[in-house]
């Protein structure tokens, strides 16, 4: 049924639809509204047959979720920034243990400094966590993830992140057409554990491994998450078969097969921000520059084969990233580059959007002008529509001498933001 | 695409009528999509909301740089933040307020607009008066739909009735349609005899 | 359950196999048919106390559930001990998260059977010091605050025994650990605030609260028994001596447990929503100084450099718990097994 709603109450009305037993909440910007509409759906009954536990901090929270799950319970949780890293050792631990659980990543910028905003490096930060992590591009893209997501995480027994962009999906309201139990019913069956908790036929979970078997275990979590590339595919497509929509899968081109010819510049991204780019993409196709996009649905596993395959005709690629790895470089930028190592095209590593940042359609068409009559180096990591006379400024600063302050301080003092009082 | 920027307080409810005017779109057979700039929640601090209306789906996350109007909920914001950064010159403009815009001290900006698309409602007296409470987002979703055309005035009042109920729903829908009728008949103009432009308007 | 031949031997108290005692009156540990839930071949130092405390606790727990219930264990000696790959020593569903979290994972557990519509399944949340006093602390307390239907047990070890015998904020004063060494002018741990974890579970004014020690069994077994007819949050705390890192004979666990209770350094008690209910009176009172010197972990206090204003302070401690507790009041408390 087609609803204009915000976005945390799309992907609660998914959740719900998913029929969890557990959910445990710890509140964090942007997820509030997530778990706060949970709430009331548990307490109006609903959404039934389902323990609403309030934890005392997101560790506690996945931490139940592991414990519930264990039990054979479906769970669900939901995090940002701060709170991902809180639960970072129960991240870990999830996976390893093979434990289904989703949870929603409404994604924020880590501190410090510290920001509510969006960008990426909280999911960023857990790529090597185990889990899987997808992501969605519209508030719809969301919805259909979760549902996608249960069932992906319990045909293979290994967590699922969604990450959807915090306040600019979360807080949005927009269009959304939400499934109906049946539909969900359908193609989401009662969860069947692959281990649990049970006295008639008692296992131990959680045994300490030594030498002797530690890299057999993590090689088979390895093999599941390369296994998903496999099944993500699958499911995406029942999905649209369920559903009457294409949602979720690895990748998804966006005008790289033009009637005008392919793509000559390809720009891969995450998330949200691929709206602006399509945009973006249409009015340079209209003035018959040859570009198009790639949206990455799937970040971890990395789909190399598909991105490869997609990149493959492009003279140029540049990543969009918002997040990166201080001190090496581009993250997705990383695993581009891996995808297409062998292959001659120029990669230009991108950094946009940090600490929320707007990334506006001029910006975007500057930049990709710029690569395009390549005035742009590859080699080096960029970050788009930075400041540099206030970097400038503070690193001057910085080189007068000792007890110059804190550097955000300062900076913020210069933009004249802490004076004037309009923070 | 039309696109809205609104400017208001924290507590004055800058965002739910975003999302409102949004639902109202919607609800005419439109893609809408409405978000703040988001902040720590914080009363009376500078809240900026926007919505995009648009025949085709909405691709676009950035805010809005170039509103096709804007809607000033509190006054007091006028002389301390750039509100109108972007105005297209044949922008609207829709100022929550019961002096004139001379008063106001917004002579110069009115004389790059359209005239007919400028317009004065005070929102805050008109939800006082039927509403009781000081609140004037709903009224001036009334007072847009008159100056704009963009939304009907039934589909903001359905729109309102949906985000509130019972006896909240129905004062402020009244405060809107006050507020509608003092920008249709002009009251609101600068004293030249403006209409709105636009599409059809509805009772 | 597996059948397992166990040797009883008479020791003349109270403790395992008073073949005087009526059968009904014996402990779970005295049956044949004890579930054994921690069996044998885990790799537990010998005189272990915390596998002496586990295996009276989850036997007695299995007994009171009729075998219904799921244990959950945080990171330490306990966890590490029973499960050496690929082996378990658990014979009961059991699972293992984190060091920090047993808490909290037990009550996602107890949400899930609670989902399920299965109460009728139990919830034991287990830990030593460590993953209760310390880095479980928040969990327990989140926990505690909810009154999820968890019995959790700390087995008390006072110190982090499974990484080298550190100090833990359970650990006493003057108690010499890796990282307190009997070094400077105050040897061995500080004099701290402490943190007595069964009061702080009293201020949550939850169902139940007790403390044990491995060395009367019958009074541990009962108070695992009496946790099981309560539903909500409950917390039993047990005072396990540990031969290694308290520096005393693996012969002497039972009998330092007991001194500590005779001391009066570990009272004995029970308490029901926030206030205490029943106290287990001390026989025949003895100085600290007997309990200290079984132990190398306060040698310094007694060698070459001899601090009895220190030992004098702990005698304080003591008397403060007696005076507090009423320990040696006349008469019977209730709960306590007069054989």
């Amino acid at each position: 049924m087609l609803s204009q709603i915000e976005g945390s109450q799309a992907v609660a009305t998914a959740v719900q639809l998913c029929r969890p037993e557990v959910i445990s909440a710890y509140p964090i910007s942007p997820q509030t509204h997530i778990v706060e509409a949970l709430s009331d759906r548990v307490r109006t009954g609903a959404l039934q047959h389902c323990e609403y536990l309030m934890v005392e901090s997101e560790f506690g929270a996945l931490s139940a979720c592991i414990g519930a799950s264990g039990a054979g319970a479906r769970s669900y949780t939901a995090t940002s920034s701060q709170g991902l890293l809180f639960m970072a050792e129960a991240l870990f631990n999830a996976s390893g243990m093979g434990l289904p659980i989703v949870m929603t990543v409404a994604n924020r910028a880590i501190g410090a400094p510290i920001n509510i905003w969006n960008d990426h490096s909280d999911s960023m930060s857990m790529r090597d966590s185990g889990w899987i992590q997808l992501h969605a591009q519209s508030n719809q893209e969301a919805v259909d993830l979760h549902i996608q997501a249960f069932r992906l995480a319990e045909t293979l027994s290994v967590p699922v992140m969604v990450c959807m962009d915090g306040f600019i999906l979360t807080h949005a309201f927009e269009q959304v057409d939400l499934p109906t139990q049946e539909q969900v019913d359908a193609f989401l069956p009662r969860f069947v554990p692959q281990q649990v908790l049970d006295p008639d036929e008692p296992v131990t979970i959680g045994a300490m491994v030594g030498p002797e078997a530690f890299a057999e275990v993590k090689y088979l979590m390895h093999a599941t998450q390369v296994a998903a590339l496999d099944e993500i595919p699958r499911i995406a497509e029942e999905f649209a078969d369920t559903f009457g929509r294409r949602s979720g899968g690895l990748v998804r081109p966006y005008r790289l097969d033009d009637p005008d010819g392919p793509a000559e510049t390809v720009v891969v991204a995450l998330g949200s921000v691929l709206g602006t780019i399509e945009e973006v993409v249409d009015a340079m196709r209209e003035e018959g520059v040859s570009v198009g996009a790639l949206a990455i649905s799937c970040f971890r596993p990395w789909p190399l084969e598909e991105v490869r395959e997609a990149l493959r005709g492009a003279k140029r690629v540049v990543v969009v990233e918002k997040a990166f790895a201080v001190g090496a470089g581009g993250i997705v930028g990383q695993n581009v580059r891996l995808a297409l190592s062998g292959l001659p095209t120029e990669v230009y590593d991108v950094v946009a959007g940090l600490g929320g940042r707007p990334i506006t359609q001029a910006s975007l068409r500057g930049l990709f002008t710029d690569v395009v009559e390549a005035r742009m180096d590859s080699r080096r990591l960029h970050f788009l529509d930075l400041d540099v006379a206030l970097v400038e400024r503070e690193l001057a600063r910085s080189r007068q001498g000792i007890r110059t302050g804190p550097h955000a301080e300062n900076m913020l003092r210069d933009l004249g933001t802490v004076a004037s009082g309009s923070m | 695409m039309f696109a809205v920027r609104i400017h208001g307080r924290g507590g004055q409810g800058a965002v739910t009528a975003a999302e409102m005017l949004s639902v109202a779109a919607f609800d005419e057979g439109r893609h809408a999509q409405a978000f703040p700039t988001f902040g720590s929640e914080r009363t009376g601090a500078p809240v900026v909301s926007f919505c995009r209306i648009d025949d085709r789906p909405i691709r676009l996350r950035e805010p809005i740089s170039h509103p096709d109007a804007l809607i000033v909920q509190d006054p007091t914001l006028l002389h301390q933040v750039n509100l109108f950064a972007g105005l297209k010159p044949d922008g609207y403009l829709l100022v929550n307020t019961s002096k004139t815009l001379e008063d106001l001290g917004l002579a110069e900006l009115v004389g790059t607009l359209d005239v007919r698309r400028v317009a004065t409602v005070p929102a805050t007296e008109l939800a006082r008066e039927h509403l009781g409470r000081p609140l004037p987002n709903a009224a001036l979703l009334g007072g847009f739909a008159a100056l704009t055309g963009e939304v009907s005035l039934r589909a903001v009042s359905d729109a309102i009735r949906a985000r509130f109920a019972g006896a909240v729903g129905d004062g402020n829908v009244r405060a809107a349609e006050a507020a509608y009728d003092h920008v249709a008949h002009g009251l609101g103009a600068q004293g030249l005899g403006a209409t709105s432009g636009g599409r059809t308007t509805d009772a | 359950m597996a059948y397992q031949e166990v040797k009883l031997y008479q020791v003349g108290t109270s403790v395992v196999g008073n073949r005087l005692l009526d059968p009904e009156r014996r402990t779970v540990q005295a049956r044949m048919g004890r579930s054994n839930a921690l069996t044998s071949g885990h790799r537990a130092c010998q005189g272990c106390g915390e596998a002496l405390g586990a295996r009276y606790v989850l036997d007695a727990a299995m007994r009171a559930t009729g075998g219904n219930m799921v244990a959950v264990n945080s990171t330490g000696c306990l966890e590490v001990f029973s499960t050496p790959y690929p082996e378990s020593s658990w014979q009961l569903p059991w699972l293992h998260s984190l060091f920090g979290n047993g808490p909290a994972v037990a009550s996602g557990v107890a949400a899930a059977l609670k989902a399920k519509g299965r109460e009728d399944i139990r919830v034991v949340g287990q830990a030593g010091d460590g993953g209760t006093v310390d880095i479980g602390f928040g969990c327990l307390s989140g926990m505690f605050e909810r009154n999820d239907d968890v019995l959790f047990v700390c087995y008390d070890n006072q110190g982090y025994m499974n990484t080298g015998v550190q100090r833990s904020s359970a650990t006493p004063p003057a108690a010499r650990t890796a990282n307190t060494k009997a070094l400077g002018a105050e040897p061995g741990n500080v004099f701290g605030q402490g943190k007595n974890v069964p009061r702080i579970a009293m201020a949550h004014e939850i169902p139940y609260v007790a403390t044990a020690t491995v060395a009367d069994l019958h009074d541990l077994e009962y108070k695992v028994e009496k946790a099981m007819t309560f539903h909500g949050a409950r917390y039993l705390h047990v005072l396990v001596p540990c031969p290694l890192g308290w520096g005393a004979s693996s012969a002497d666990t039972i009998r330092v447990a007991r001194l500590a209770k005779e001391s009066g350094l570990f009272p004995v008690f029970e308490a029901e929503r926030g206030e205490v209910t029943a106290v287990s009176r001390i026989r025949r009172q003895v100085p600290v100084e007997d309990y200290l010197r079984l132990q190398k972990r306060y040698a310094h206090l007694f060698g070459e450099h001899p601090r009895p204003d220190i030992v004098a302070r702990l005698q304080e401690e003591a008397e403060r718990n007696i005076a507090r507790y009423g320990l040696l009041t006349a008469g019977p408390a209730e709960g306590e097994d007069p054989s």
